[in-house]
């Protein structure tokens, strides 16, 4: 099903010439803004100089660091009283990024999301609970936007408070819905706990996972727990938030819907574009939003691009899985491990449960806690044992070195109520 | 039946977890008669035999822990010299490997808790050579 058909299926040349004239539109409005204005003038660049798609190359690159230090408004390229909406980031690393919407804007991420949940087949009929957290955190208001847009009947019940959102998809049939993947993990175990087998009790069929990377062992974990589709979705609050990218009903890879976004992969370390199908830092332009456009954005999210065309029809590229963010890499004895790559191993393995931590202490000692499946228990404490020579061994075949593996009790690691934290590092290097 | 059930408890090897078991045992009103841990660097195995498994299980379970029963023996001995070694040996005649093994003394009676390979097998040989094998019930009464 399509929510824009002409669009979303629009031939590659026509989609190519759109992305140059919005490209050059937008550089054109950036000229407005301080910061863009100043760096236009040090390499010369002017919209008329946009001649082609590799012209891109010339515009100069936008960091989280350039958002922090023109925090609050600095990067706002429309008037201040035509801004509808603000939303921020965490914080968590220092000072938060601010992202404007005007009215235009809170319109356009609504429909790119309308677009997503109509191409995996939500309709009207169907009611969307979004258990994403709402304020400031885009996940919530802005998916909740494009979800009424679709027409389907919206619960806005926010994380946490397992209670209420099982009561919630009870009495009002919730056949949708939004939510974290570690909460995911975490609410089909709570009902199981309960006794609520979700396909005899409950209406659920769909879920949209995104906001934390997460690998396809744990989106498999999640289907086969709560007894639905789980589709991948991709986005950052500089963008949009959610709507950037999400998976069709052929689940294999996300369309980024390129009429709004330039996206080029390259590597981080170089800045030179990937090879074909190459990994590398997915670099996002918005092109198609007024308050607060980025160039060349650098988002850390690592993705490669899958260029063949899609059975489904739309002609917008897809994006594979995110595999890491290129400052999420944790190196211990010098060797680079991405935390999915851990996830990756532990969520193939049955007798260990959906939740883990990843502690890394003193002179460089890696400990990875995972709890125990009490399904996996036999009593005996020599199998116990094994299974933890197990876990670790297969670690180590992925990592190329063994950490500690501490199994423990199920439900004793601490639970996420927004992203979960899954590395805590107290090292003393 | 000639087999008991133990219950074995999967807890990590910290201050108070052994003390939440049996916080949730006594509030279940349930008895213990002997009890074993075996511990492994991180983490250890409680085993204790009680008088209703079942209800002490499920309780362990939904309070969230790992728990599970196994079917184990119990034999009374005399309470002199050679008594183990009689049972021993009866059982390494049949070429039955002892696991496990407890015992407890009650009341000037020697128990011994066995875990074996095919219980009901060496419980069957141990009453066919005069052992007395206990049952949950007689298990509790000692």
């Amino acid at each position: 099903m399509f929510w824009h058909q002409e669009m979303e299926t629009l031939a590659r040349p026509a989609l190519e010439s759109l992305q140059l004239e919005r490209l050059r539109d937008t550089v054109r409005r950036l000229e407005r803004v301080p910061f863009y204005r100043a760096k236009f003038r040090e390499s010369g660049v002017t919209p008329e100089a946009i001649k082609s798609a590799a012209d891109i190359r010339r515009l100069p690159f936008t960091t989280a660091a350039d958002l922090r230090e023109n925090y609050p408004d600095k990067l706002l390229a429309i008037p201040r009283d035509e801004v509808m909406r603000l939303h921020t980031t965490s914080g968590s690393t220092g000072k938060p990024k601010a992202v404007f919407f005007s009215k235009r804007d809170v319109d356009t991420a609504a429909d790119l999301i309308a677009r997503a949940l109509c191409m995996t087949g939500v309709t009207r009929r169907d009611v969307f609970q979004n258990m994403m957290s709402y304020g400031l955190f885009t996940g919530g208001l802005v998916m909740h936007y494009g979800a009424e847009k679709v027409g389907c009947m919206v619960i806005p019940a926010g994380p946490g408070t397992s209670e209420r959102q099982l009561l919630l998809m009870q009495d009002f049939g919730t056949s949708v819905i939004h939510i974290l993947p570690s909460y995911a993990l975490y609410f089909a175990d709570f009902l199981e706990k309960k006794g609520v087998d979700p396909r005899k009790s409950l209406a659920l069929r769909k879920a949209f996972v995104g906001a934390e990377a997460h690998t396809e062992e744990t989106k498999r974990k999640i289907e086969a727990a709560l007894g639905l589709d789980v589709y991948n979705s991709y986005g950052l609050t500089e963008m949009n938030g959610p709507g950037v990218a999400f998976e069709c009903e052929g689940k294999c890879g996300m369309h980024l819907w390129e009429d709004n976004f330039v996206l080029e992969i390259i590597n981080p370390k170089t800045c030179e574009p990937a090879g074909e199908g190459e990994t590398g830092e997915l670099v996002l332009t918005s092109i198609n939003r007024e308050a607060m456009p980025l160039l060349r954005y650098r988002t850390r999210d690592l993705t490669s691009l899958i260029s063949e065309p899609c059975p489904c029809g739309r002609t917008h590229r897809r994006i594979r899985r995110i595999t890491g963010r290129s400052d999420d890499m944790l190196i211990v004895r010098g060797v680079n491990i991405f935390p999915q790559q851990i996830e990756r191993v532990l969520m193939a393995m049955p007798q260990i449960g959906r939740n883990y931590l990843i502690l890394l202490e003193g002179l460089d000692e890696m400990t990875v806690k995972v709890e125990l499946s009490p399904a996996a228990f036999d009593g005996e404490v020599g199998h116990v044992a094994d299974l933890q020579n197990e876990v670790a061994e297969k670690l180590r075949a992925e990592l190329w070195l063994r950490p500690k593996v501490d199994l423990v009790a199920s439900g004793s690691l601490p639970i996420a109520e927004g992203k979960a934290k899954r590395v805590i590092d107290r090292r003393s290097l | 039946m000639n087999t008991v059930k133990l219950l074995a408890v999967f807890a990590e090897n910290r201050p108070g977890q052994a003390a939440r078991v049996t916080g949730i045992l006594a509030r279940a009103n349930i008895n213990i008669r002997c009890v074993t841990v075996a511990s492994s660097g991180t983490f250890g195995v409680m085993k204790l035999l009680v008088n209703d498994p079942d209800l002490a299980c499920s309780t362990l379970q939904h309070e969230g822990f790992a728990a599970t029963l196994t079917d184990v023996i119990a034999v009374e001995m005399p309470d002199k010299p050679g008594a183990l070694h009689s049972v021993a040996e009866c059982l390494a005649d049949h070429d039955i490997n002892l696991a496990n093994t407890s015992g407890f003394v009650a009341n000037n009676r020697a128990i011994l808790v066995v875990e074996v390979q095919d219980s009901t097998r060496a419980g069957d040989i141990l009453k066919e050579h005069g052992f007395h094998v206990l049952t949950q019930e007689e298990t509790m009464a000692v």
